[in-house]
């Protein structure tokens, strides 16, 4: 039976390590990691210059990383480019499109550049014209469609194909409030069939729509937690990150009943016992729990306080509904 | 190959609705037929196309740019390059596709121009051999022209840039040969040899020889080669 146990990196679509991008002598990221799962809404939240944009172009394949490997479907991103652009559907930040092609004309000519066979582009493009609300503009040229539109001929041609994984940068930038709800929508339904890959710079949007949050600042990924945790950082709780030199069993109740500490998680890292310790905003219990520790007589190795750079973060991050 | 199509198919109709490409190819009409003319005036005219491939093959120096220079340039300004290089499309395809239909373009122009023959065999009785040669010349100079207009197209996101560095490289491809009497020996021999001008002067005699016609297709395999790796760079740089 245990041959059977499930290892985690068989569900993983997208598989990140090491990933450096230098322009220039400028690193845009530098040693970024992480995994989406299979059917996975994965967002990455990031003030402006972050390097999302760098980490999406990487992962459609438009550009290789200085350094680290990516594999999508289990194809390497640079070796195998043309396998992994096959599987996905991805929508640039700027929404780029030919300006003097009608919209259907437009879906067919990306359809046909996915290999798509004629009869399938035909059924498809009438499918994601009305999945996409575009039934009354499909025969008018895109140039003179307004931005919330053109959004939609992108995300139209992004699914037209039916990609295991889609890509999305900033999805909701730059169009009205109400197209921003039926775009979030939209992609939280397409989420429930395929894995997705979005970037935003705000917060309660990558919250609404994301399963897993990863933060990215100057280039490093500095928090990966699903939103409800992060709210929950943000409200003003901060984290220590504890290893004690003791059983468990014993020093998490003793951890709990320290007065100001609202939640305490262990985890068993290589041989190490690690302890999340949450507590209110503004209380620094690093003398007390110390004091504890020692006095029941384990050992303090280790006490950091975590979440505090987050919070400069969470501050350049729009918390507030762009309107 | 359907890849091939389906990115020169969408480029010909862009040729075909655009104004632009039809303001290029009526310039381009009147100034070569201002040349077909020009024979006529003559007191003992001459029933041949002589003056009129001289003056095609002088103005397919800002022709054949005219019509590449946006085939690239401007998906990279736009960033449709972006979506264009994340489809699973091989950068060859794109190049020979886009080329193709500027081809295709070029070849419906210079069919325009059929009717100065035409008016010769009605009113005169011409040679048709230099005729039919002449527009095989034409349209293998006009093939390796607008190759060298894709690979500047290629290199730069500016239209203008990539209208004027292969303006100039035709420029001194087609004009080079007058400056080979300057130099002596190898260099002379070398500079007439490259020279697009010295190998399009037989077709215009009448002579078709299969040296000439290797040159202009090795030149158009060379340039599209160019800019099928110009086009790979852009992903590693």
């Amino acid at each position: 039976m245990a041959e059977t146990a499930t290892h985690p990196e068989q569900d993983l679509m997208i598989q990140a390590s090491g990933l450096t991008h230098y322009y220039g002598p400028y690193p845009a990221i530098e040693d970024v990691n992480f995994g989406v799962r299979k059917g996975e809404i994965l967002g990455f939240l990031g003030p402006n210059g972050a390097g999302k944009t760098t980490t999406m172009r990487i992962l459609t394949g438009y550009m290789p990383p200085t350094q680290g490997q990516v594999t999508l479907g289990g194809f390497d991103v640079v070796e195998q480019s043309l396998e992994v652009r096959r599987r996905i559907g991805y929508l640039p930040e700027t929404v780029p499109l030919y300006t003097e092609m009608p919209v259907t004309g437009y879906l067919k000519y990306m359809g046909t550049l996915r290999g798509m066979p004629a009869r399938r582009i035909k059924q498809r493009v009438t499918e994601v014209i009305e999945l996409c609300r575009l039934e009354d503009y499909f025969k008018t040229t895109i140039g003179k469609l307004s931005k919330g539109y053109r959004q939609r001929v992108g995300i139209a041609q992004a699914i037209l194909h039916e990609p295991d994984v889609l890509v999305m940068d900033e999805p909701t930038i730059g169009i009205d409030p109400i197209q921003v709800v039926e775009t979030r929508r939209l992609i939280q339904d397409l989420g429930k069939q395929q894995t997705v890959v979005l970037s935003s710079h705000i917060l309660p949007e990558v919250s609404m729509i994301c399963e897993r949050v990863l933060i990215i600042h100057h280039g490093h990924i500095v928090a990966e937690d699903t939103p409800e945790n992060l709210a929950q950082r943000l409200q003003g709780v901060e984290q220590l990150q504890v290893e004690i030199g003791g059983p468990p069993s014993e020093v998490l109740p003793i951890l709990r009943s320290v007065p100001g500490v609202s939640q305490v998680t262990h985890r068993h890292q290589q041989d190490r016992e690690i302890y999340q310790v949450r507590v209110q905003e503004g209380t620094d219990l690093r003398e007390e729990i110390s004091r504890v520790v020692v006095s029941n007589g384990w050992s303090l190795l280790s006490m950091q306080m975590m979440g505090m750079s987050l919070e400069d973060i969470f501050l350049r991050l729009t918390t507030e509904e762009e309107t | 190959m359907r890849t091939v199509q389906a990115v020169a198919w969408k480029e010909i109709q862009v040729y075909f609705s655009n104004p632009m490409a039809y303001i290029v190819g009526l310039i381009y009409l009147a100034v070569t037929g201002f040349f077909f003319v020009l024979d006529l005036g003559n007191p003992f005219p001459e029933a041949s196309l002589t003056d009129f491939f001289q003056g095609a093959t002088i103005m397919m120096v800002l022709l054949a740019p005219a019509l590449t220079m946006r085939l690239l340039s401007e998906e990279q300004k736009l960033g449709t390059i972006e979506l264009l290089l994340t489809s699973p499309v091989r950068d060859w395809e794109v190049v020979i596709g886009k080329y193709s239909a500027s081809l295709v373009f070029l070849i419906s122009l210079l069919a325009m121009t059929l009717y100065y023959p035409l008016l010769l065999f009605l009113f005169a009785n011409p040679d048709p051999g230099p005729i039919y040669s002449g527009y095989l010349g034409l349209i293998l100079y006009g093939a390796a022209a607008l190759s060298i207009g894709i690979l500047t197209s290629t290199l730069t996101s500016n239209q203008i840039v990539a209208f004027i560095v292969s303006a100039g490289i035709l420029l001194l491809l087609f004009f080079g040969a007058n400056g080979a009497d300057v130099v002596e020996g190898i260099w002379s021999t070398l500079i007439t040899e490259v020279s697009m001008s010295s190998h399009f002067a037989d077709f215009d005699r009448g002579v078709v020889d299969t040296k000439h016609i290797v040159y202009f297709l090795s030149a158009t395999a060379f340039f599209l080669f160019l800019s099928i790796r110009a086009l790979e760079s852009r992903r590693w740089r």
